[in-house]
This record gives C-alpha cells, sequence and structure tokens, in this order.
C-alpha cells in the first residue's frame, strides 16, 4: 500500500506555507521536520509531558498528538512566533530574569501554554497559573520560578511595573537569630 | 568588582557584592538553545539500536535479512564490529557499543540498523530477528550473592558481586562500650532515575574516513571522546565531542553510552551525517541512576547526643554494568563523616550485578541513601534521648577546617546556621511535637561535595582548562571544555571572567564543551564546575588582567597595583578620570605584547587520606544544608502531602542568587519526587512461566515525576559565608540540598502520625499499615525487616586522625606495591606517591 | 520519537460519509475523535489500523444541547468545552468536575467526551511499547494468549480509565450510536462489558454520536459527587474513582442512591446493594459507613496500575464516604486530592 500524503497550506506564526507531508505524521513531526521549525520540544510523544505544546488557535495542545493533516485553516504558534521582531516577548524577559528556563528544553511548551492562559485569561492567579501548566513536567525548577515569572509577565503584559520580589531574587532574609 | 591590582595569581575573598558576582542576572545560554537532536545535516540518516528483549541469555544469532528488505535501510552493525570494551571507569571496562556473546539486561543493545529516516530505522530494527539462549535471571542482591547461579560477568567479587568494600576508622567497638545509647536500623532506598526531559540524542558527522564529528547531550565530552578513541580504534586528533546544549541532565548523561560510540562507528561506516535520539523508554534503559540500596546504622550516643562510633553497612542493586558503581559504593559510605563529629566509624558496602539496567551517579551520587538513613536514624536517638532533634544535631556539628575519622578536609562548615535558619523560619521550637495530629515537622541536613578531588581515570594534568582570546575588538572569547546542563555553568564562567576583567557579560563570547577547540575540562558532575571552572577563569582572567595592566601602567605612568578594572575601563584608582576604554587599554596590549592569549588551570588540593578508597570522599571543600518540612498526613488513608520546605543551604558566595535558588528549589523538588513516588522498578514475571524481568514503567505516565500540583511551597536562604577555597568563596549548590529532603519527609511524617516508615519512596499503604501496627501495638513501623549476612571481604583498618593516624592503613597490602593504586578510581594515595610508582613499573618492566 | 505507522486518514465533513466508510469494514478501520487515546496506543503498537476516520469535520457532532427533558453532548465536544459550558458546570456539578480532571489541561483541549467515555482500558502490562511486550511474549489484550495480571485467570483485567463514564453512568445517561443501518440508543450502564478485552458494546460499524444526560439527574433533583484517586495532581489516570448521585425526598431520605467506580475493574463498577442500603434513609455517618463497605467488596483493584492494589481497596470505602459524605454535607474525613483544592 503505498503511503498516503497530503498537501496543506498551514499558517503558523502568521505565515502562510504549502507543506507535504506522509498523513500519518503529527503536527510534532511536520512542525520540526517538514518546517525546520525546531523550537517545539519532545519529551516522550504520548501526551504525557507537555513538551510539544504549541498553540492551535488559541489553544495550547499537544503538538505530538495532533495530525498535521487537521490543521487546515487552524492558526498555529510556536515559540519560534513569540518574540515581537527581535524584542522578547514579556514571558521570555520574565522567565530570564528570575532562570524560571534551566535547561530550556521544557520552556518552549511552557512559555506557550502560559500564552495561551495569558490570551484567556490576563491576570490569573497564581493557582490558576499552575492548573494551566500542570500538563507540563520540569526536572530543573520545582515550579516556582514558573509561575512568579507568568505572573510578572501579565503584569508587563498590563502596562505595569514589576519587580522581582527580594526573596525571589536573593532568597529569603535570614530570621532574627533572637527566636533560636 | 573596583580592585586594584596587586600581584599575579593571588587570588582573596572579596566580600564586597561585585558588578556581577553576588548578583543575579540573566543567563548567557538562555535564548535559542540547540539541542543535539535539533541538528541537521545534508544526507542524514537515521539509527536505531535493536536492544534485548530478555534479561540474561548468551546470544545465538543475529539476522538481518528481514530488515534489509525495509525500503530506505542502508546498513547493519553487530558487536563484532566494535570488539573493544568501554566502561567510564578503568577498573570497570565490561560495557561492549553492541553486546557481543551475551546480553545482560532488557534493554541492552543488542545490534544496529541506519535508514533514510527513523520510521524506516525503527520498522528495520524491529525486524531483526536475534535468538537467545536463556541464563538465570539474577534480579535482586539476595540473588546476586547466590554461588550457584550464572554469573552476569567474569570478573569482580565473586559470585554476581562487583565491588566488596569494608573499611575501619577507629576502635568502633570502644565507642560502642563508652555510649549511653546504642541503635540499630535497617533502611532501604529505592532506585530512581534522572528523568531529564531532553531524550538522549547523538549526531555524528564522518568527515573523512577516519575522522569523525559528535555531537551529542553528554555532561562529560571529555569522557565521550577518550570511550570514542578507544572502542573506534581511532587517534583521539581524529575524534571531535561536542556536547549540545544538555536538555537537563542531573548525571544521566555524565556516562558513555552505546548510542553515541554506534552512532559514530554507523557514520564512518556509511560515510554520511548519522543521529539517533532515543525514546522515552530507552532513557529508562541508558539509566545510571540511584541504586537501590538496602543499609543497616548502628550508632553509639552518650546522653547529651555526642555520637562516640557509627557502624554503616550498605548492599547495592547496581545492575548490569559497572558505570560509576565502585565508586558509588564508596560514596555510600564517605560523606557519613562530614555533616557530625563521628570519632569512630566503619564502613561495609557491597555492590551486586543485577539484570537490570546499570545503576550510576544521580545528584547527590551514593549519599542521599545513607543520608537518608542517617538522618532519621538520628531522629529516632533524639526521641530515644529526650533531645531537641535540632539539639542533637547541633551538639555533633563537624567541625571548620578539621580532618574527619576517614580523612576527609573540611574547609568551612555553615551548617550551624542552616539549622538555625531553618529552625527560625519553620517555629520549630514552638511547633515541633507539637502540632496536632495528622500534622508535623521534619528536620534533617545533608552535605556534598564541591567537586571530586580526583579525576575519573589516573592523570598528573589539570582538571579544568580555560583559555581566554583577547583582542582590539575588547571583545574577549572564553574557551572551556565545561559542558551546560542547565545547571548555569555558562554564566558562572562568564560572570568570573568578566568580574576580573571589570567588563561586561555581553563583552563575552564563549565556547564551550568541544574537544577540538577548548581545553580539557573533566565535565559537569560531581558538582566541580562552579569551584574548578571558577578557579581555572579566574586565574586566566587574572593572567590577562595583569598583561592589560602592565600595557596599561606603562602608558598612563601609574604604578600597577593602583590601576582598577572596572566599567569597562582601566583606570588609576587614585584618579579614576585618568584611564582608557578597556578596548583601548586591550589594544595597547596586543601592541606590547603580540596576540593575546592567556590560560587558567586548576588541580584541587591534595586530600590527606591515603588509604585504598580514600579517592572517594574528598573535595577542595564540602557545602552544607539543613531542611525543615512540614507534612499532612491522612491517619485514614495514608495519604500525606508536604505543606510547606524551609531549607537553608551553606554557598559560600552566590556567584549568582538566582541560579543557586534555581539549583536549591530543583534539588527540593527532585528530593521529593524520590522521597514521594519515583521509582524504578521491576517486574519479574511468574517463575514458572516467564524468567522475564522488565522495567514495569518505562514512561513519564507512569514512572511519577511530580507535576506543578504536588510541589509545596519553599522557603528558601542562603547561607552567604565565603570559603577560601572557593572562587570568590562560592561553594556547590547543585545536588548538596537534595539531601535533607528525604529524610526530612520521613521524620515529619513521624512528628505527624507517630510512624517511622524507614524506606523511601513513602507510599500511602505504607503509612496505613504502620498505623495498623501501632493500633495492634506493635512497631509503629514500616520498612526493610533485616540486612542479609553479607561478606564485605578484610576490612581495612585506618587510625584515625585522633588516634594519630598518618592516612594509611595499617598492614595495607597496596601500601607496599603502590603501582596497583594506579588506574584504579579511588585507590590513589597521592599523586607524588602514583607518580613514582608509576615510573618504577615503567622500569621494572 | 515514537511516531504513528503509516495509515489511510480521512476527515469527512458529514456523519454519512463517515457511516459509509465505516460500513462492512473490520477492526483495520478505526474511527478517531481526538486521538488522544488511539495516538499514543497506535505509536506503541497495541492499536493498530489501517484507515482512521475522524469525526472532527463534522459540524453537527460538537456541542451541547438541552432538549426533550435531556442534556445531549456531542461527541466530538472536547473535554475543555464540556467543562467550561455553563450548563454542565451548573447542573452536573459531579460530571464538570471529573472531565475537568482528565489529565492535563492541554489534553482536554483536544480530547473529547466520545472519546472519553470510549477510551481502551488500560493496563501495565499492555500499556507498553512492542519491544517491551516482546520480552513479554505479550499478553492476551493484545498479541499474548496470558493475563500477566492474573495468569491462571480466563479472562483479562484491564481496567476502565474513563473518568466520565463513571459519573455518566450514576446519572444515569445514555449513549446514541449510529450506523448505517440505523440508530441505536443505549444506557451508558450497558455500554460497558465487564472485560478488559471487548469492553464495548458497540460494533466497529457504528459511531457514538450523543451522550443524553436525563433533567432528572440534574442538581435540581440529585446531588452528586465524583472523587478521583491518582498519584499526582495532574496528568494521571484515575487508579480509583467515585461517582456518587443521590436523590432524596423532602425529608432527606434516600430514594434512589447510584455509586459506579472507576479504575478498580474492567468496567464502572456499579456498588451493589447501595440503593436498598441506604433507601429511606438519611445520609449520616453511619450511613455512609455502610455504603462504603458496600464499595470496598464490589472494588476488584488488581495489580496492574500505580499504587498498591489491596490499599486501592482500602481507598475505595474511603473515597465512598468521602464522596457520600460531600453530598450529605459531612465533614470531610479523607485528605481531598488536589484537584478537589
Amino acid at each position: 500500500m503505498p503511503e498516503q500524503t497530503t498537501t496543506l497550506e498551514l499558517r503558523i506564526n502568521g505565515e502562510r506555507r504549502v507543506v507535504a507531508f506522509p498523513t500519518h505524521h503529527t503536527l510534532l513531526e511536520v512542525l520540526r521536520e517538514e518546517c525546520g521549525l525546531t523550537g517545539t520540544k519532545h519529551g516522550c510523544e504520548l501526551g504525557e509531558c507537555g513538551t510539544c505544546a504549541v498553540l492551535v488557535d488559541g489553544r495550547p495542545v499537544l503538538s505530538c498528538l495532533a495530525l498535521a493533516a487537521e490543521m487546515a485553516g487552524r492558526e498555529i504558534q510556536t515559540v519560534e512566533g513569540l518574540q515581537e521582531g527581535n524584542r522578547l516577548h514579556p514571558l521570555q524577559q520574565t522567565f530570564a530574569d528570575l532562570n524560571a528556563a534551566q535547561c530550556g528544553y521544557c520552556t518552549p511548551g511552557v512559555l506557550m501554554t502560559a500564552k495561551g492562559l495569558l490570551a484567556d485569561n490576563p491576570r490569573p492567579s497564581s493557582e490558576e497559573i499552575r492548573e494551566a501548566l500542570s500538563g507540563t513536567l520540569c526536572r530543573c525548577t520545582g515550579y516556582h520560578k514558573i509561575i512568579q515569572a507568568v505572573e510578572g509577565a501579565a503584569a508587563l503584559s498590563a502596562g505595569e511595573d514589576w519587580t522581582p520580589a527580594e526573596e525571589v531574587l536573593h532568597g529569603t532574609r535570614l530570621p532574627e537569630r533572637g527566636s533560636e | 568588582m573596583a580592585e586594584p591590582i596587586e600581584s599575579d595569581q593571588q587570588e582573596e575573598i572579596r566580600d564586597e557584592p561585585g558588578r556581577h558576582i553576588g548578583q543575579p542576572f540573566r543567563r548567557v545560554d538562555g535564548r535559542a538553545k540547540v539541542f543535539a537532536d535539533d541538528l541537521h545535516f545534508p544526507r542524514l540518516c537515521h539509527l536505531k539500536l535493536v536492544r534485548s528483549t530478555v534479561p540474561h541469555a548468551k546470544i545465538e544469532k543475529i539476522d538481518f535479512s528481514a530488515a534489509t528488505e525495509v525500503p530506505g535501510y542502508l546498513g547493519s552493525l553487530t558487536g563484532r564490529q566494535m570488539p573493544k570494551p568501554f566502561g567510564i571507569l578503568p577498573v570497570s571496562q565490561d560495557e561492549h557499543a553492541l553486546c557481543i556473546d551475551k546480553v545482560r539486561y532488557v534493554g541492552d543493545p543488542v545490534a544496529a540498523v541506519a535508514a533514510t529516516s527513523e520510521e524506516a530505522a525503527y520498522a528495520a530494527a524491529l525486524l531483526v530477528d536475534v535468538e537467545y539462549q536463556p541464563l538465570d535471571t539474577i534480579d535482586s542482591v539476595d540473588t546476586a550473592l547466590d554461588e550457584e547461579r550464572d554469573r552476569i560477568h567474569d570478573y569482580g567479587d565473586g559470585a554476581n558481586v562487583h565491588k566488596r568494600v569494608s573499611m575501619r576508622f577507629g576502635d568502633v567497638e570502644t565507642g560502642y562500650a563508652e555510649a549511653d545509647l546504642v541503635l540499630e536500623d535497617t533502611f532501604f532506598y529505592e532506585g530512581n532515575t534522572h528523568l531529564a526531559m531532553e531524550q538522549h540524542a547523538t549526531v555524528a558527522v564522518a568527515e573523512d574516513e577516519d575522522r569523525v564529528t559528535v555531537f551529542s547531550s553528554t555532561q562529560t565530552p571529555h569522557y565521550v571522546h577518550r570511550a570514542l578513541a578507544k572502542v573506534l580504534e581511532l587517534p583521539p586528533s581524529r575524534i571531535r565531542v561536542i556536547a549540545c546544549s544538555n536538555g537537563g541532565g542531573f548525571g544521566g548523561k555524565s556516562d558513555i553510552f552505546n548510542h553515541e560510540i554506534v552512532a559514530a562507528k554507523m557514520a564512518l561506516e556509511l560515510g554520511r551525517p548519522v543521529r539517533i535520539t532515543l525514546n522515552r523508554e530507552e532513557i529508562f534503559y541508558c539509566h545510571r541512576g540511584r541504586h537501590p540500596t538496602l543499609m543497616h546504622l548502628r550508632t553509639g550516643l552518650k546522653k547529651d547526643g555526642s555520637m562516640t562510633a557509627q557502624h554503616l553497612r550498605t548492599a547495592l542493586d547496581g545492575g548490569a554494568y559497572g558505570s560509576y558503581g565502585v565508586a558509588s559504593t564508596y560514596y555510600t559510605g564517605a560523606l557519613q563523616t562530614v555533616t557530625y563529629d563521628l570519632p569512630r566509624y566503619r564502613f561495609d558496602g557491597v555492590r551486586c550485578f543485577t539484570n537490570k539496567p546499570p545503576c550510576g551517579p544521580k545528584r547527590g551520587h551514593g549519599t542521599p541513601q545513607p543520608r537518608f538513613a542517617f538522618e532519621v536514624h538520628l531522629d529516632k536517638a533524639a526521641q530515644q534521648l529526650g533531645l531537641d532533634p535540632a539539639d542533637l544535631r547541633l551538639r555533633n556539628l563537624a567541625e571548620p577546617g578539621s580532618v574527619t575519622s576517614n580523612w576527609l578536609q573540611l574547609g568551612t562548615v555553615g551548617l550551624r546556621r542552616c539549622i538555625e535558619a531553618v529552625v527560625a523560619g519553620s517555629g520549630w521550637r514552638e511547633r515541633f511535637g507539637k502540632l496536632p495530629h495528622g500534622r508535623g515537622l521534619g528536620l534533617a541536613c545533608g552535605s556534598y561535595l564541591c567537586g571530586a578531588g580526583l579525576p575519573i581515570y589516573w592523570n598528573h594534568m589539570p582538571q579544568s582548562g580555560v583559555q581566554l582570546k583577547l583582542d582590539r575588538s575588547g571583545g574577549v572569547a572564553v574557551f572551556c571544555g565545561e559542558a551546560e546542563i542547565g545547571q548555569g555553568s555558562d554564566s558562572v564562567l562568564a560572570a568570573v571572567v568578566a568580574e576580573v576583567l571589570g567588563i561586561e557579560l555581553a563583552d563575552i563570547r564563549l565556547c564551550v564543551a568541544d574537544t577540538d577547540l577548548t581545553p580539557v575540562d573533566l565535565g559537569s558532575y560531581s558538582s566541580r564546575v562552579t569551584l574548578m571552572v571558577g578557579h581555572a577563569a579566574h586565574q586566566a582572567a587574572e593572567r590577562a588582567r595583569m598583561l592589560i595592566a602592565k600595557a596599561v601602567a606603562r602608558r598612563l605612568d601609574v604604578p600597577l597595583e593602583r590601576l582598577v578594572f572596572a566599567e569597562r575601563r582601566v583606570f588609576d584608582a587614585a584618579d579614576p578620570e585618568q584611564g582608557l576604554s578597556f578596548e583601548d587599554a586591550v589594544t595597547l596590549a596586543e601592541a606590547k605584547w603580540g596576540t593575546l592569549g592567556t590560560t587558567g588551570s586548576y588541580t584541587p588540593p591534595r586530600a590527606p587520606g591515603k588509604y585504598r578508597g580514600a579517592g572517594v570522599g574528598p573535595s577542595p571543600t564540602y557545602s552544607y544544608s539543613a531542611a525543615v518540612i512540614e507534612v499532612e498526613v491522612d491517619p485514614e488513608t495514608g495519604l500525606y502531602r508536604p505543606v510547606h520546605v524551609w531549607i537553608a543551604h551553606d554557598i559560600g558566595r552566590s556567584i549568582n542568587p538566582v541560579l543557586v535558588l534555581g539549583q536549591v528549589e530543583g534539588s527540593i523538588y527532585m528530593g521529593l519526587g524520590e522521597a514521594m513516588m519515583e521509582e524504578q522498578a521491576f517486574r519479574s514475571l511468574p517463575r514458572h512461566l516467564s524468567s522475564a524481568l522488565v522495567h514495569k514503567t518505562p514512561s513519564l505516565l507512569e514512572y511519577k515525576s511530580p507535576t506543578f500540583h504536588d510541589m509545596p511551597p519553599v522557603t528558601s536562604y542562603l547561607i552567604e559565608d565565603p570559603d577560601p577555597l572557593g572562587p570568590f568563596g562560592a561553594k556547590e549548590v547543585g545536588q548538596g540540598p537534595l539531601l535533607p529532603i528525604p529524610p526530612a519527609l520521613a521524620n515529619a511524617v513521624h512528628d505527624a502520625v507517630g510512624v517511622r516508615i524507614d524506606q523511601v519512596p513513602i507510599h500511602p499503604h505504607m503509612i496505613l499499615k504502620a498505623l495498623d501496627e501501632k493500633g495492634r501495638g506493635r512497631q509503629a513501623r514500616y520498612g526493610p525487616a533485616a540486612f542479609p549476612e553479607i561478606d564485605f571481604g578484610e576490612t581495612l583498618i585506618v587510625p584515625t586522625p585522633a588516634e594519630g593516624g598518618d592516612g594509611r592503613a595499617l598492614d595495607d597490602p597496596e601500601k607496599r606495591k603502590a603501582h596497583d593504586m594506579v588506574g584504579e578510581t579511588g585507590t590513589m594515595s597521592s599523586r607524588d606517591e602514583a607518580l613514582k610508582a608509576k615510573d618504577r613499573a615503567l622500569t621494572t618492566k | 520519537m515514537l511516531r504513528l505507522p503509516p495509515f489511510d486518514f480521512h476527515t469527512p465533513g458529514s456523519l454519512a460519509e463517515v457511516l459509509e466508510i465505516v460500513a462492512g469494514e473490520g477492526p483495520e478501520t478505526r474511527v478517531v475523535a481526538g486521538g488522544t487515546d488511539l495516538w499514543p496506543n497506535m505509536k506503541r503498537r497495541h492499536q493498530r489500523a489501517e484507515r482512521v476516520v475522524s469525526l472532527m469535520a463534522i459540524p453537527e457532532l460538537a456541542g451541547i444541547h438541552a432538549h426533550n427533558g435531556e442534556l445531549a453532548l456531542g461527541s466530538t465536544t472536547t473535554l475543555e468545552d464540556t467543562v467550561r459550558t455553563r450548563v454542565v458546570a451548573e447542573r452536573f456539578p459531579a460530571l464538570a468536575r471529573a472531565v475537568a480532571s482528565i489529565s492535563s489541561p492541554p489534553l482536554r483541549n483536544m480530547g473529547t467526551i466520545g472519546g472519553n467515555i470510549c477510551v481502551d482500558t488500560r493496563c501495565t502490562y499492555y500499556n507498553q511499547t512492542e519491544e517491551w511486550r516482546r520480552s513479554i511474549d505479550y499478553c492476551m489484550k493484545e498479541k499474548g494468549t496470558i493475563c500477566w495480571v492474573a495468569p491462571s485467570s480466563p479472562r483479562c483485567w484491564a481496567h476502565t480509565a474513563s473518568d466520565s463514564a463513571p459519573v455518566l453512568c450514576a446519572l444515569g445517561a445514555r449513549v446514541e450510536m449510529k450506523s448505517k443501518q440505523g440508530e441505536r440508543i443505549i444506557p451508558l450502564t450497558d455500554f460497558y462489558r465487564d472485560d478488559g478485552i471487548e469492553y464495548l458494546d458497540k460494533a466497529a460499524n457504528e459511531v457514538v454520536t450523543r451522550i443524553l444526560i436525563p433533567d432528572e439527574s440534574d442538581s435540581t433533583h440529585c446531588r452528586s459527587s465524583f472523587w478521583k484517586l491518582r498519584r499526582r495532581g495532574s496528568i494521571d489516570f484515575a487508579v480509583l474513582s467515585v461517582a456518587a448521585a443521590v436523590w432524596t425526598d423532602d425529608g432527606d431520605r434516600v430514594t434512589d442512591a447510584r455509586i459506579y467506580l472507576g479504575a478498580v475493574g474492567s468496567r464502572p463498577l456499579p456498588v451493589t446493594g447501595l440503593a436498598e442500603c441506604l433507601e429511606g434513609k438519611v445520609l449520616d455517618e453511619e450511613t455512609v459507613s455502610e455504603a462504603a463497605a458496600l464499595a470496598r467488596k464490589t472494588a476488584t483493584p488488581m495489580d496492574n496500575t500505580d499504587f498498591q492494589a489491596q490499599w486501592r481497596g482500602v481507598m475505595a470505602a474511603r473515597y465512598t464516604e468521602a464522596a457520600l459524605g460531600e453530598i450529605a454535607g459531612l465533614e470531610p474525613r479523607a485528605l481531598p486530592p488536589p484537584h478537589l483544592l
């Protein structure tokens, strides 16, 4: 049986391109291999880690479990499109400031999921951030810096000043010895 | 920092804040990282390993005929084409790129196929037909000790024992006799794995018939380089290894992996680039993670809580190959002495071969297991002695600068301040033992190396090297073999150079982890990078500073020692207006000296221990941590949840506090994962039906790594007390903060519901079972019943410093033939001795 | 990376076209609506298909509508849209809670309610790669002859993995299926079979089109609850779930009660004798404990998922107490899982 192929016009990060690919290929494969957009990473290819998340029509989805063949007419956003020109997106700025990306491998998926959240809910509570990002596993950070960075980006995006708390950058001030 | 020049090489501790050092700054490698799997080359083809589906067997036949029919098939390899063995330790060269005669665990690579697409390679691999002749399955330490079973390897210390270790420092029996309480406990720490989010990947590019470049996700490009040269039987100069950004390491990419070697071989065979990216299941087979370890502790204490003696026994389930296992075995005993004063200490350890993926170094390498045991044991001791667990620890603190009973030279010890911080922060004095049933607090401490004192293979060269290139552009290129694995080592390297030269991070261009271009650094393991690379970078930068300063001093007619490097300028401390831009200063120096380049290197100080095994444990200095965990336990179900973690870490001095906090919080996360849920566990199928021994949960779904919802709030205190042995006073942070977490959780569970869980991970059914036992009036405990009778071999007797010892063992046969020490890790007494021994060996041959 | 094997893929725009494709086809044709279950299973090669037909391009299959005394959930409504639909959250809070607890947020943007009720049964001897399953010589659910969970058992013990199914069963939902031959609507409880392999009463040529929940089960008529046990606060499947629905009279006396247990059997297990046990009584500590004992007897947890099996049996009782206790407004006794915090 000859392998079925699909030719589609995909809309990725606002750009249209015609892509031909084997029909059984996932969006993850097509982004990384046919389109050369290797910013989207993968950790399991089974929907278990969130690493490959991208936005489709504004919502975070797992590109490892989406067939590219079902992407006709849909707006796909990947981490490559996050920067605004050569300026970092507020999420990228706050992630950089707080060391919310350590090895950086889960980061593209986290950033895109967070972007989807902020579009839906511009000032999420820390609990809402936690829930929205809970499909992503990160082995480096312990998650707190990520949550704080998303809060910071929400503030920056709202045009507010954002300065990380002293303890976020330097650790908590040592307790008075008197209480010993 | 604005600091006048004093002299070449002189490094002193500077407490005042620097321009970079001590300041939070954005990591220098943050943008658009490229991982090995992201690389693409023209004519790239794809490799797939065929892995064993049986746990232990002789290979009868490998048939590729069906595989070759797959469209796109390009070629295949078997172990016979790469007959040279390899292994990370010189004493355990027991691996082959592909198995030759036998397979040793489900997942052991037995053949390889290449094809034009990954899909085709996978399809072909599934069609490779391998016939096996089964051998006994060795599934545990118990079966490994059985002399009657088939052996996994034909070397080691008898039966399926890889290594037996026994050593005694001081008269332990006298210590017990002096004690008011002699406490005995048995503990178990389950194996677990690193689970970096990036799946290991390697791309090999053949550049000539005998020349290949290997891009890999590795923490140790230098060791990979050496192994490639050995197995490919090529001069190292024909092989270039480039460590790509690592998408997490945690020790899991610090070994040499089959796929790295096979990819290089296949690229050389096919004459085209080859990529292999492992899938998640294969990562669980690469493993090299935490050894499952059974432990027994016997400790003597006086009424005031001071310890008189300790005897630790450990049994490690090592898996199918040696890996770092000899070092791991020693590490389960080595660092018991660095937190508290242990005047007499005995350690017996054994590592067994089993038909499972090999264990090795994971964050804390060999020490989280005995640390868990020790800290829970101390909690019980405090309870029995009627002491506050915090006071018991404060009573026993190791003395800064002292030499321990097992001959480790300590540096600064910030443990007192760590304990005080978490005790105050958590409200320990007011709340421990007083919270309502179901709520509890637990305290524990830990300590870790700031770099292993000795390299993995014997040599006299520096452990870290840095080169600088400066020119009229004003930019500084920094070359170093270190590998960024997400911990921020690139940023430390850049910050040290920028600080010394008074320039900005943006002025620095890094070239790292490339065996062709960068001077050797041994790699990102043993928490060595900040200290060792930091020192080497500091030295290289100081030398560059001196070259520039000499040129500028002459031009400005200012004494050398008055020159300050800061704010991208070189100027007179007495008259800051008098000066040059850094760019102009470098131009002057280039005119004066010719092309500018400097080097720096670092070799750790000699350790005082000179007995066999003394090579594992020494470090230039040690970091310290203390943690308090508050937990909520549901006595009806055994379900529990950590509510808050307070941690204090003795960092010496933060190079970048925001990176330090990242390591602290990440270590807590990983420690909680190990304590609560992570297990590298195996299933034995019913023996009468099958001898299969398979990984129980080789997926990100079923191997439980905590999610966003499972991480409790954290309060982190950084204890800054510069250690003269660290660059700018810095110590490690990548591994140490993990150590107190598992025992603090177990201790907190006890405070909450009054039961002891003497093993991790702590599953809710264990708490429920222990509560049930308690309700029946039996021991309120869940844990291993007993430690088996094990022959640990002849005991090495080493007098302690207090006994007037000299760091050597009594009657150590090795002492008489020092050349035996060469090449075996952990067996080198001193560089000088080994050097002499080597000379003798050469002349007597 | 793990990749899908090749197959022909169809995305028809009408149900009629789908039914035409699946008519007369055997198991080599599969229907997909979201793919969060089928694609991983195909990547691991324990489900296979030569032809896959997606329902996602058929507009009329998505959406939630109330009519004729029922709430109709279109089978391709995504899990996230199900949760976000106000009528679901207000009238069927236990269902909203169950669906909101499925896997993780990005997966809920892809998975569908129809897909979730059809989700394949799970087992740690089955949800593994081809190579792993080779090393145990497979199991009876796929290629093999033995159930490794219970080697002397003639049947497969893979467990139901749907979070919506136990709630929908408790709420008395029905499922609508269409084929070229016509339409079939059956109670959801009959949709599930007590077998790990043939776990659905659905022919290969039938397509699930709607799930119908009766108004008598909404929050104005009945009180419902859903408790789910899993290791982590996200991503994980349930290793036990308890879905409870209780109808009472004016005096708070129970007139009807249903509890279905998820993940401790091959189908959502009804707690037998529950209605008889509770009928005419007020839910209090005592009656709740009696119901919990029945749940304990009903559950058949096996060593084929996370956590110790025996403990999961204990938890069936504790979480039944918790779910009924929540309905009765009693003081919570069990530590609630993160999705309830």
